[in-house]
């Protein structure tokens, strides 16, 4: 296959669900030894047009060429055959496999009936060592990072013949070391005459580093093609968006007031029972925002767990208000005012299979104007009423722009963006005084993070304390009053945002600790 | 009073025969994802039809074969629901169970009249190994028994092999731990789960099959009384693997044999006690697990396709 080469081409493709045109007459070539970004909001038609590129959806009118020849195919498996791979977002991995058993999974084997592993070892160690993707064929899935699966997902693509690869977000779940690695390693694939097409949502700097060439879609049509050495970041955006997208909100000057969230030497374990936090202080007043930085895995998760009362502080103390509500039952941290935004959206946040309506009043479900008592003596309110709940559930699907059919929809048929409307809807509308949001816009597209941002600045401007726990980095630096770092468990020092630079950040975050704090006193 | 150790060895050996013969058939069911619940009622009919075809035919191999399609047939039902329509698998299992009890009883009574009990066969006779037989002590354990016997001994290592080292054996795993990405591989997960359940179903109707056939050469109702029950501890307590569960059936058996052999030697003991003994063992062993089994990931939940 020689570069410049096309190899698919997509002429007309339309698809149409139920009420909705996902895709309208989308025209793409492909060629090989490019990496062509397709980039779209969700709900942009980007998941139909990939679906029905590896086989999973069939158009309703449109055709596929590839090669110059026309293609119907009617499974992945067709188009696995025509040398188009797909490399899932959520790997489709199984972790108790090891690398190899997951790569020659569903293929037939030299030896048949019996597993060839030694054979399969040396093709795959062949194939890592031409494109420079690292792995150990003998390790087991569950050991590996996500760097690394992806990977093996990557070669067990090539392992079946992909000279085209299409990649289903593939930069949302690495961190910026292995973002970088993978830039690296596509560049070599594409060098080699591979053609790769990267799915992308948000993560504009992503697509300039790693595409040639980009396709933008909007409400399932093609809305612009750019060259990407020839666009930035702004104008792609504003095609994606169809408005000018602000990648920096106004933050408005606030009057700092008194300390409302406390923390005081900190000591918590993790999962594994090893310490995650390590002592860990701060205070944040009203008013403030104190962005936490790090690399995933440095104590955020389990911070963010123990003030919420989620898990135990083995020492240390943990204040709302000058209320010590350390190791209190979640419930009564809520009373105190905390509101919680957990990194885990669909696993903590929300309960999937339970409706918009019922997962607002998650928290509040005993107490007025939602239960009543009816004639019960009982100091608990045992019932609930519905009419109160369907109110409060339909004034904040408006305030807070949640798409969906109406409040009795199910949670889990909302998308990424919506559900995080919705945990911020029930957490904001309680009103907090303390806010812990923990990757708050973590795989949203831009739309969705502009709102969340918007909203968390709008608290600040209230006067709510925030603890803005983020992997983006921009995202810290750019809402934050002030930015502490967090490594293996330990605060590496707190600065002013006005005053921190990225570098300093970047290194304070691979464990170089300031040798002052430039914190001013409490 | 000493304790015939030798005759207690071999008698541990063929007790945990038609355990191990339900349990290497289940263990590809569960490693495919799928709990049989339904495997004692299999075992059931499977009993009651191997022993009509033994009767009937007065051949026992055939009694063998018919217990064996006989308990296929009810693993293809158990599939039509479980995979296929996805009915609830521990529902499908329980009401499989319950169906089988009657039809047993249905079917004996018709077809052998009012007095079941009274109706034998010939039985199966032991096979002495030229040579190995005569070892002392091995001799008696290990190569004096049924072929039967022998062939499940055998079909361990072939299992092991089958699970481990066969694509086929990848597909069931993969099936069980992640449908869905074998389904993006073109893997069939449903056809693999229902092979997998005729595979555990035949395996269960022979264990039947060799209870009456076998070991007692008469029908009695009920006569699996919770075997099929035990085979599923055996599986869990061998964590789906073929040699741990023949160590698991070894020890429940030893609760077996021991009951006999204790009534006599340990006569102080009251005997309800002693008859307790293999459900006791069975109870310790599931104790034993807690927390260290590694159950499939895709355990006892129905694959469909999510529609885009």
């Amino acid at each position: 296959m020689k570069p410049g080469e096309t190899v698919i081409a997509m002429r007309g493709i339309t698809k149409r669900f139920p009420g909705v045109l996902a895709n309208d007459h989308v025209d793409i070539d492909i060629k090989a030894g490019e990496i062509h970004a397709i980039l779209g909001e969700n709900g942009a038609g980007k998941t139909t047009l990939m679906n029905i590129l590896y086989g999973l959806l069939q158009p309703d009118e449109g055709e596929i060429f590839v090669y110059g020849e026309k293609v119907t195919p009617k499974s992945p498996k067709d188009m696995i055959d025509l040398g188009i791979g797909m490399v899932h977002q959520h790997f489709m991995l199984i972790p108790t496999f090891t690398v190899v058993e997951n790569i020659i999974l569903g293929l037939e084997s030299s030896k048949e009936p019996f597993l060839d592993v030694d054979l399969a070892e040396k093709k795959i160690i062949e194939l890592s060592e031409k494109y420079g993707l690292k792995v150990n064929p003998k390790a087991k899935v569950w050991q590996l990072s996500t760097g690394e699966r992806q990977r093996v997902e990557i070669i067990k693509a090539l392992y079946r013949g992909a000279q085209v690869l299409i990649m289903d977000e593939p930069t949302s779940v690495l961190t910026p070391t292995e973002v970088e690695e993978l830039s690296k390693i596509l560049k070599r694939m594409a060098k080699e005459g591979l053609a790769i097409i990267p799915f992308i949502t948000h993560k504009l700097p992503e697509v300039m580093a790693i595409s040639d060439r980009v396709t933008v879609l909007r409400k399932g049509r093609v809305v612009g093609r750019f060259e990407t050495k020839l666009t930035d970041e702004k104008s792609l955006a504003r095609e994606m968006v169809g408005r000018e997208v602000l990648f920096k909100l106004p933050k408005s000057e606030v009057k700092k007031g008194k300390v409302v969230l406390e923390v005081r030497g900190l000591w918590a374990q993790s999962d594994f029972g090893v310490s995650a936090l390590k002592g860990v202080s701060f205070s944040i007043r009203e008013g403030e925002i104190l962005g936490v930085a790090g690399v995933a895995g440095n104590g955020q998760r389990e911070l963010a767990e123990v003030i919420a009362g989620l898990r135990r502080a083995v020492a240390g103390r943990v204040l709302i208000d000058g209320r010590d509500v350390t190791n209190l039952p979640p419930r009564e941290i809520i009373k105190q005012g905390l509101g919680h935004i957990p990194e885990d959206r669909m696993g903590m946040g929300l309960i999937l299979d339970f409706s918009i309506a019922e997962n607002i009043i998650l928290e509040t479900h005993s107490d007025p104007p939602f239960a009543y008592r009816w004639i019960l003596p009982f100091k608990k309110r045992w019932f609930i009423d519905q009419d109160e709940v369907d109110k409060y559930a339909e004034k904040l699907l408006l305030e807070y722009n949640i798409v969906a059919a109406g409040k009795d929809t199910l949670a889990r048929h909302l998308s990424g963006g919506n559900l995080q409307r919705l945990i911020l809807a029930r957490e904001l509308s309680r009103e907090p005084k303390v806010l812990v949001a923990n990757q708050p816009t973590r795989g949203l597209d831009v739309g969705a993070t502009e709102f969340i941002r918007r909203k968390l600045l709008e608290q600040r401007d209230r006067g709510v304390a925030i603890l803005l726990i983020s992997e983006d980095l921009d995202e810290v630096m750019s809402m934050s009053d002030r930015i502490a770092v967090l490594y293996e468990g330990e605060i590496m020092g707190i600065l002013p945002a006005e005053k921190a630079d990225m570098k300093e950040v970047g290194m304070m975050m691979a464990g170089s600790k300031r040798a002052q704090s430039l914190e001013e006193p409490a | 009073m000493a304790l015939p150790v030798v005759e207690i060895s071999a008698a541990i050996i063929e007790m945990s025969t038609p355990l191990l013969i339900a349990a290497l058939g289940e263990i590809f069911v569960e490693r495919s994802g799928v709990l049989n619940l339904g495997i004692e009622g299999m075992m059931l009919v499977g009993a009651f039809s191997g022993f009509a075809g033994a009767y009937f035919s007065g051949n026992f191999l055939f009694g063998f074969l018919i217990g064996l399609v006989v308990g296929m047939s009810i693993g293809a039902l158990m599939a039509y629901l479980s995979v296929k329509l996805g009915v609830d698998q521990i529902l499908a299992g329980l009401a499989i169970w319950i169906f089988s009890i009657g039809l047993s009883t249905f079917l004996a009574r018709t077809i052998l009249g009012i007095a079941p009990g009274t109706v034998t066969i010939k039985g199966l006779e032991p096979i002495n190994i030229p040579l190995l037989s005569q070892l002392p002590i091995l001799g008696p354990i290990l190569f004096q028994h049924n072929i039967l016997v022998y062939l499940v001994l055998i079909s361990v290592p072939l299992f092991h092999i089958l699970l481990f080292r066969t694509t086929f054996g990848l597909k069931v795993r993969a099936v069980g731990e992640n449908p869905k990405a074998a389904d993006t591989l073109g893997i069939h997960v449903h056809r693999i789960r229902f092979l997998c359940l005729l595979l555990g179903g035949a395996m269960a109707g022979l264990a039947g099959s060799y209870l009456t056939v076998a070991r007692y050469h008469v029908w009695i109702e009920e006569v699996t009384a919770g075997m099929g029950w035990i085979a599923l501890v055996v599986v869990f307590f061998g964590k789906r693997s073929p040699y741990r569960a023949l160590l698991g059936a070894w020890i429940i058996a030893t609760g077996f044999s021991l009951r006999y052999y204790l009534q006599i030697a340990a006569f102080w003991i009251p005997y309800q006690f002693i008859l307790m003994l293999p459900y006791i063992l069975t109870i310790i062993l599931l104790v034993g697990i807690v927390g260290k089994e590694e159950t499939p990931a895709a355990f006892c939940i129905p694959y469909k396709r999510e529609e885009t």
